[in-house]
């Protein structure tokens, strides 16, 4: 762990009192500090690329008067620094009586182990892995016309100041290893893109040559794609495969159920709390608890532990996710859902795993009972409009459905729908729940967050298909 | 206060005779420091207040044609020492490239011109406070309006950029950037849309009043929208999606989509792209201008460059590496373009509405729907059915798509450009894109 104060002519007593001061009339806030390192190495065009390294330190000072969030940061861990900060603060919250809330829940359940991904593996051994990724796929024949590949590794250690003194800390892995890979046809170019990652060491990812089947997948996608044709477009059935497709329920209603947004009551469903916004069946959670998965976090950026929450249960709307002030504004409690890209970011409230949990059918059913439509199996980004609900996301393999069979494969497709009225049109949940293989990160407000997904195969009647056959 | 040139001068020339020292054969170093003060207001209420310091050093350090790079946001002495020490140890371990290099010294910029795109101007929090005062009161004027969100953000930045060359450079840049988001509702519906204006200088940043009026304006006539048919149709971007067209070309003629081979423009330069009448300019010496620069992040001078005259493809966006592996000289691109845009059409505004009976004006987009592989784009969409030259009612829930290519040859430009961000577009319409809806 990190001792922010080691190298420092401010000790961590001085840092307690500043914090104590500045926070003593205000509602919520804290001091919170962060060492990362990271590290790049790209594989491209059968060089490597690029190895390079980051280390980023800083702190986050917050204050919180009623509404009002009064936020400032800095490199510089110093007295000088801290104490600016504090004026920046105090300029901003000029008249506060509020009262400290000191309460913060307790946990000694850690999801992931206290590691440095970077230092396991030394920088030849994954150039190596990487030379023989390439190796393997331009073995695969004339076609392969570019490969990329690349490890992320990253270690965060954060410490959580609390006014009074409390101090909540945590050292976060992560790493992950994604494969691209183009093919050409009789001038055709297509990609196909794969990748896996989570809280724990790369070769939790890569042992026993793992690394190949990351490769064949990437491969399979592309070949896929080599033999699509135009995408149809118009409104028609859609079946979504397990897993990653799971962002839809990420975009259409995991953005809308987050706290801020329902607070001001600029979400869709934020007068839907207690109602029936899914098909009976549909069940879907946030989970922060699940071991070494990249959306885990044993405690968010607050300091509050993480925990399973059930947000639509059997298609009724139970639970919004929270951070502390958008909990204490709504009168209820944080769901640990608060989190930030870095120190230099503002907390709000984020998904971990959002999953959607398994039902009775088989994927087989669903395919039979498509006349027309489309089988998604894997999808780049997703988008949302939390105001007007309509979310999007990109297709990177989807097949024709034509008469309860699943025909030839499809161009990239945008899928576009409602976000609200979606999860009504789910007509068959699936008993297959999988994971997704731990590559996802969720955007908001310019803020970048590691999260996962989950899903079973799901039936959706109606959805419009962005393609270009008419 | 941004710390100044001396300080930043001194962190890199210690960065760059530490590299020597610890073996590397050539390197550099970037050094920067932003500051940035914003406030921003909801529903007329001081909402949160945000005070960023940023310090962060770039270097990168060659062994021969070994290359590699560390970032950090920690300037102190003990701790460069140990970074640099790491990326010459890193470096020793890379497999060359032959094409890793600095740039050639002969292209690097000599004679630095003031672009005037730093304000000195300070705006305290207080003042922030006025702006937003009067920009949310014009936003919330309206009772459709139930939500606005508005900030006022300053910025100021200043780098140096060296290399063991002997370049050695760098500027102080402003920004001010005022905007605003607004919620509207109807009993049918709930929409939102904002606008936004960031000069460099703040004297010349829209009136508050305005950018309110205009905020509440924009999400007020998307109100109730309908979903339309599936069909052909002609397309109209507004200029704030139009733009992002023009990035899409951008990133496609990059040299990296290019030299590995990954984008739908290869082996395009003096092919015909565009229509007859397209014309595209990259300007880096505009006064005042927001994407304005005098040399690129390797330090090589950047000079105006005409893209896409009638219509047909004349550079790439070429940087030293992928220049090198092209056989082309670096033309000052890294990091891609600077003031980026579509010269002005013939017609107006209103003869471009006018133009067709039907067509679809696109206010925003959603996805990330453009592949620079194969040129394919299908993006959902928001905007206003037109008839006959008139905004009938609003439109959401559909996809627009068709293919780069096609919709290159497509184009027409009305008259009406301005620059009021790094890349800008006249309002553009596209012919025979499909629209998927119902």
């Amino acid at each position: 762990m990190s001792n922010f104060f080691e190298k420092s002519d401010l000790s961590r007593k001085e840092a307690e009192s500043i914090i104590s001061d500045t926070l003593q009339k205000c509602d919520d806030g804290e001091l919170y500090l962060e060492n990362s390192k990271s590290e790049t190495i790209l594989l491209d065009d059968n060089k490597i690329k690029n190895s390079s390294y980051n280390s980023d330190l800083g702190f986050g000072f917050r204050a919180i008067s009623d509404e009002v969030v009064a936020y400032s940061h800095s490199n510089e861990i110093s007295k000088n620094s801290l104490k600016q900060s504090s004026e920046n603060l105090n300029s901003t919250l000029k008249s506060v009586k509020g009262t400290y809330n000191h309460e913060i829940p307790k946990s000694n359940k850690k999801y992931y182990e206290n590691i440095n991904p970077i230092e396991q593996k030394s920088l030849n051994e994954k150039i190596k892995i990487l030379n023989d990724v390439n190796d393997y796929l331009r073995s695969k024949g004339e076609k392969v016309k570019q490969v990329t590949a690349n490890f992320l590794g990253e270690q965060k250690s954060v410490e959580i100041i609390r006014s009074g003194g409390e101090t909540l800390s945590d050292v976060r892995p992560l790493v992950r290893f994604n494969v691209s890979v183009m093919l050409e046809k009789d001038g055709r170019k297509e990609t196909g893109v794969y990748g896996v990652g989570g809280r724990q060491s790369y070769d939790s990812y890569l042992r026993d040559e793992n690394w190949k089947s990351v490769c064949d997948e990437a491969l399979r996608i592309a070949s896929v794609n080599l033999e699509s044709k135009p995408a149809p477009a118009g409104e028609m059935k859609v079946v979504l495969g397990p897993g990653w497709p799971a962002i839809l329920i990420h975009e259409a209603v995991g953005h809308g159920l987050e706290g801020d947004f329902n607070r001001k009551k600029t979400s869709a469903f934020h007068n839907l709390m207690g109602q029936k916004v899914a098909s009976e069946g549909v069940t879907i959670i946030d989970d922060g608890t699940i071991d070494n998965r990249r959306g885990s976090l044993t405690i968010d950026d607050e300091g509050t532990p993480t925990e399973k929450t059930v947000l639509i249960e059997n298609g009724i709307l139970k639970n919004f996710m929270q951070d502390r002030l958008n909990a204490r504004l709504m009168n209820t409690r944080s769901t640990g859902n608060g989190r930030r890209e870095n120190y230099r970011h503002i907390v709000l409230p984020r998904m971990r795993n959002t999953m959607m949990l398994s039902g009775k059918q088989t994927q087989e059913e669903m395919i039979k009972a498509v006349d027309k439509g489309i089988f998604a199996v894997s999808f780049g980004g997703g988008q949302v409009d939390i105001t007007s609900g309509k979310f999007v996301f990109n297709c990177t393999e989807a097949y024709e459905i034509v008469n309860g069979k699943i025909g030839s494969p499809i161009k990239g497709a945008t899928l576009i729908g409602d976000g609200p009225s979606i999860l009504k049109e789910v007509s068959m949940v699936g008993n297959d729940m999988m994971m997704d293989p731990g590559i996802g990160t969720c955007g908001k407000a310019g803020q970048g967050v590691p999260v996962g997904v989950a899903q079973p195969s799901i039936l959706i009647n109606k959805m419009t298909v962005g393609g270009t056959k008419l | 206060m941004v710390k100044d040139q001396e300080f930043l001068k001194k962190k890199a020339s210690y960065c760059l005779s530490l590299a020597k020292k610890s073996g590397a054969t050539e390197s550099s170093v970037v050094v920067n420091n932003s500051v940035s003060e914003t406030v921003n207001f909801r529903n007329k209420k001081l909402d949160e207040s945000n005070r960023s310091d940023n310090l962060s050093v770039r270097i990168t350090t060659y062994i021969g044609k070994r290359k590699s790079t560390i970032s950090s946001s920690n300037l102190l002495n003990d701790n460069l020492d140990i970074l640099i020490e790491k990326c010459v140890e890193a470096t020793k371990n890379t497999p060359e490239d032959e094409f890793n290099s600095l740039p050639d010294k002969n292209l690097l910029a000599n004679n630095v011109k003031d672009l005037d795109i730093y304000d000195d101007t300070h705006i305290e929090n207080d003042q922030k406070i006025d702006y937003l005062k009067k920009l949310e009161a014009a936003a919330s004027n309206d009772k459709k309006i139930v939500n606005t969100e508005s900030s006022f953000t300053q910025n100021k930045s200043n780098f140096i950029l060296a290399n063991s060359e002997g370049f050695c450079d760098g500027y102080k840049t402003s920004s001010f950037t005022a905007s605003s988001v607004t919620v509207a509702r109807d009993e049918k519906s709930m929409e939102r849309d904002y606008e936004y204006s960031s000069k460099c200088f703040l004297k010349d940043l829209d009136d508050a009043d305005e950018l309110g009026k205009l905020a509440a304006n924009q999400s007020i006539r998307k109100l109730s929208p309908k979903k339309i048919g599936s069909e052909k149709i002609v397309v109209i971007f507004d200029k704030r999606i139009a733009k992002g067209i023009l990035s899409t070309f951008a990133s496609a003629i990059s040299s990296s989509s290019i030299s590995r081979g990954t984008s739908f423009l290869k082996d395009k330069i003096d092919k015909k792209v565009f229509s007859n009448k397209i014309n595209i300019f990259d300007k880096p010496d505009i006064l005042k201008g927001l994407g304005s620069r005098n040399f690129d992040g390797e330090g090589v001078k950047t000079d105006t460059l005409k893209l896409v005259d009638k219509g047909i493809l004349k550079h790439y966006l070429i940087d030293t590496y992928n220049g090198k592996k092209l056989n082309l000289k670096s033309n000052g691109r890294y990091g891609g373009t600077s003031n980026l845009y579509f010269e002005n059409g013939s017609i107006s505004f209103e003869d471009l509405l006018n133009s067709n009976s039907k067509c679809l004006y696109i206010t925003e987009t959603i996805g990330h729907g453009s592949n620079i592989v194969t040129g394919d784009y299908s993006v959902g969409a928001t905007g206003f059915l037109v008839e006959n030259g008139e905004f009938k009612y609003p439109i959401n829930e559909i996809t627009i798509a068709s293919n780069f290519k096609e919709m290159f040859q497509n184009i027409t430009l009305a008259n009406d450009l301005d620059f009021k961000y790094e890349t800008n577009s006249p309002t553009m319409m596209i012919e025979g894109m499909v629209v998927a809806g119902k």
